[in-house]
């Protein structure tokens, strides 16, 4: 008896037991799906928290200026115009920091032609998109000069070019800020939402000079809301802090037993924090999957124990009538093969519809893995495997009779 | 090719399972049988008459003694080669017919082929024409579990003759079949046997299915105790 054969006679055992079959093929559908779908909504909440960390730039601080009080009220961190460009530049020249953004935010109505939209508008220097990590897409970013002539220049990010242009390139026209004209130098690369779930895309870049004194007026001029500064690396993180923190008391002339009239933040936590979870959160998916890979797995091996061992008798008659073992064992081999490549196919596409449709239906990211798909198939298909040749090898190697004999 | 069809000596069997003391199923058999032969085995239950039917036909082996089929003691071959026998010189027919039940009757008694590789157009071919021979042509396509205890018992006698046999093994064949059934199945059997010079051993334990035989061997508590022509009632 050939292999064709032999695969012919497992086709057509499969076919004439439509129940047994679709059973069988149902306990490695659930097994493999439930793996794929739970590691791919798994993954993409992790890459969602990845991208987001990584959205900030790298081995960030960020300084705030102090808080201000009037009698006994005490407003929030900056809002004293204690944090000044001469701090900034002062702190550039520290050997542990790689880069400074002075920043000096404010809120806008922006228009373009018939279109009008509320936005964040952030004073900033040339080093801003390099420190943030937020490249320009298209046209030109923000220059030494522009800060220097306190050009009516912009950046756009992606919302805000969405939400004024329609199809139109931005680069080069020019649109409203507060009424006053800034042309478009160019727009930024998509930048997605922050930590805390802010649209990074909707703000403006402007030079921050144009900022101080046109755009927002600046009652104390030269001061700046907050500073993000980059370390040289994530190790120097610390050490940066430190180095800033005793160079802003030096500055401000702060007395050794007086409170600092600024705060510096360490980014890299936060950073590490959110990573952190998100390595939680998949560990603990990666756990679900593991599980449920076991469970499908006693689920396929109890269907397959079964079902095969049910069909002892059956082998007793095709050995009966000159069937030899090996044409059993393949025979229950290719069934097994058979089953488990079919439904391990369809229930990685029931894995992934359902991660697309649950994806869709909750608005969250879903990620997939040819690796996972390939474990979960990989591991189920031996399970069944093993556990449909098994049996039928214990049975082959019956003496006829006693096969036959078996109800 | 020297010695008889089938030639057994001394032949016994001892399951293993049995209980400590209890006498072997088959303790010893001496007999030989020749090729055309139409023989009837009959016993009481526990005599040994299935546990000799089962060792001449392969499908187990003796804990003692020999048998030598076409002069060739079967003790030597191996279990491809006993799958090789009971395929091309036996033929199965069983008191629960064991068909396999999901495929069609056509199919079932293309099995054996499909064994000994026989290509596809020729095992349709000779199903039908088996089929047609023990009167069931129109069920060739029908479920086993569609047809008659009768019906179904043709399907496996055409079975057993796929291969063209030498020797037709039948386990109380008639045992779940009713009278008139019956008288058609071994009329069936007498025809194959005479036509064809078929050897058929048959185990019964109802004397007038064992009167269409030549021959008649009476086991009890595993040893033979009669051996010798048939008296066909009537005749004598």
């Amino acid at each position: 008896m050939n292999l064709l054969a032999v695969l012919r006679e497992a086709a057509r055992s499969l076919n004439a037991n439509k129940m047994r079959t679709f059973l069988t093929m149902l306990g490695m559908v659930i097994g493999v799906a439930a793996v794929v779908l739970m590691l791919a909504v798994g993954t993409g909440a992790q890459n969602q928290v990845n991208r987001a960390v990584s959205s900030m730039g790298s081995n960030l601080l960020v300084i705030l200026s102090g808080s201000t009080s009037a009698g006994t009220l005490r407003f929030g961190s900056g809002n004293a115009p204690t944090l000044t460009t001469g701090d900034a530049e002062a702190i550039a020249s520290l050997p542990n920091v790689q880069a400074v953004a002075p920043t000096f935010p404010g809120g806008a109505q922006v228009a373009y032609g018939i279109n009008n939209w509320g936005t964040q508008v952030l004073g900033v220097t040339p080093e801003y998109t390099s420190v943030r990590d937020w490249p320009v897409e298209s046209g030109d970013a923000i220059s030494e000069t522009d800060i220097r002539s306190s050009t009516r220049v912009a950046l756009l990010g992606a919302t805000v070019v969405e939400k004024l242009f329609d199809t139109e390139d931005p680069v080069g026209k020019t649109i409203r800020i507060r009424g006053q004209p800034f042309q478009v130098l160019g727009v930024l690369r998509k930048k997605g939402q922050s930590l805390d779930g802010r649209d990074q895309d909707d703000s403006i870049l402007v030079p921050i000079t144009t900022a101080q004194n046109k755009l927002f007026g600046n009652r104390f001029p030269g001061t700046v809301r907050f500073v993000f500064v980059q370390a040289v690396s994530q190790e120097a993180t610390a050490a940066a802090e430190n180095d800033i923190t005793l160079l802003l008391r030096q500055r401000h002339r702060i007395q050794p037993d007086a409170e600092d009239d600024f705060t510096v933040r360490n980014l890299t936590q936060v950073a590490e924090a959110a990573s952190a979870t998100a390595r939680i959160l998949s560990l603990m998916l990666g756990a679900i999957g593991s599980i449920s890979l076991v469970v499908g797995g006693i689920g396929i091996m109890n269907i397959m124990l079964v079902s095969v061992t049910e069909r002892t008798r059956e082998i007793g008659i095709r050995m009966a009538i000159g069937a030899r073992q090996r044409d059993v064992l393949m025979q229950f081999l290719l069934e097994a093969l058979m089953i488990c490549i079919v439904g391990g196919v369809i229930g990685i596409a029931f894995g992934v519809a359902g991660a697309l449709a649950i994806g869709n239906a909750m608005k969250i990211e879903v990620a997939f893995s040819a690796w996972v798909m390939l474990v979960a198939f990989a591991v189920s298909a031996a399970t069944g495997i093993f556990f449909g040749f098994w049996p039928a090898r214990r049975a082959a190697g019956l003496r006829p009779v006693e096969a036959l004999r078996h109800e | 090719m020297s010695g008889r069809f089938i030639e057994v000596e001394d032949l016994g069997k001892q399951y293993e399972a049995a209980a400590p003391g209890t006498p072997p199923a088959l303790q010893s058999v001496s007999l030989a049988i020749e090729a055309g032969e139409f023989v009837a085995v009959m016993g009481p239950s526990g005599s040994g008459k299935s546990t000799f039917m089962n060792l001449v036909g392969l499908l187990d082996t003796p804990t003692g003694g020999t048998y030598r089929l076409n002069g060739q003691n079967v003790a030597g071959l191996t279990t491809d080669e006993l799958a090789h026998v009971r395929n091309r010189v036996f033929g199965f027919v069983f008191q629960g017919f064991n068909l396999l039940k999901r495929i069609t009757a056509s199919e079932n008694v293309a099995l054996p082929m499909v064994y000994a590789g026989t290509p596809g157009a020729e095992r349709r071919r000779r199903a039908g024409d088996l089929l047609a021979k023990v009167g069931l042509a129109p069920y060739a396509d029908a479920m086993p579990n569609r047809l008659s205890g009768g019906q179904q018992q043709r399907v496996a006698i055409a079975r057993s003759l796929a291969n063209h046999p030498q020797l037709i093994l039948a386990d109380e064949p008639t045992g779940n079949l009713d009278t008139q059934t019956s008288a058609e199945i071994m009329a069936l059997f007498t025809t194959l046997n005479r036509e064809t010079g078929v050897t058929i051993l048959l185990v019964t334990h109802e004397h007038d299915i064992a009167q269409y035989a030549n021959r008649l061997i009476r086991f009890k508590d595993g040893l033979v105790v009669h051996d010798g022509a048939v008296v066909h009632e009537g005749a004598a």
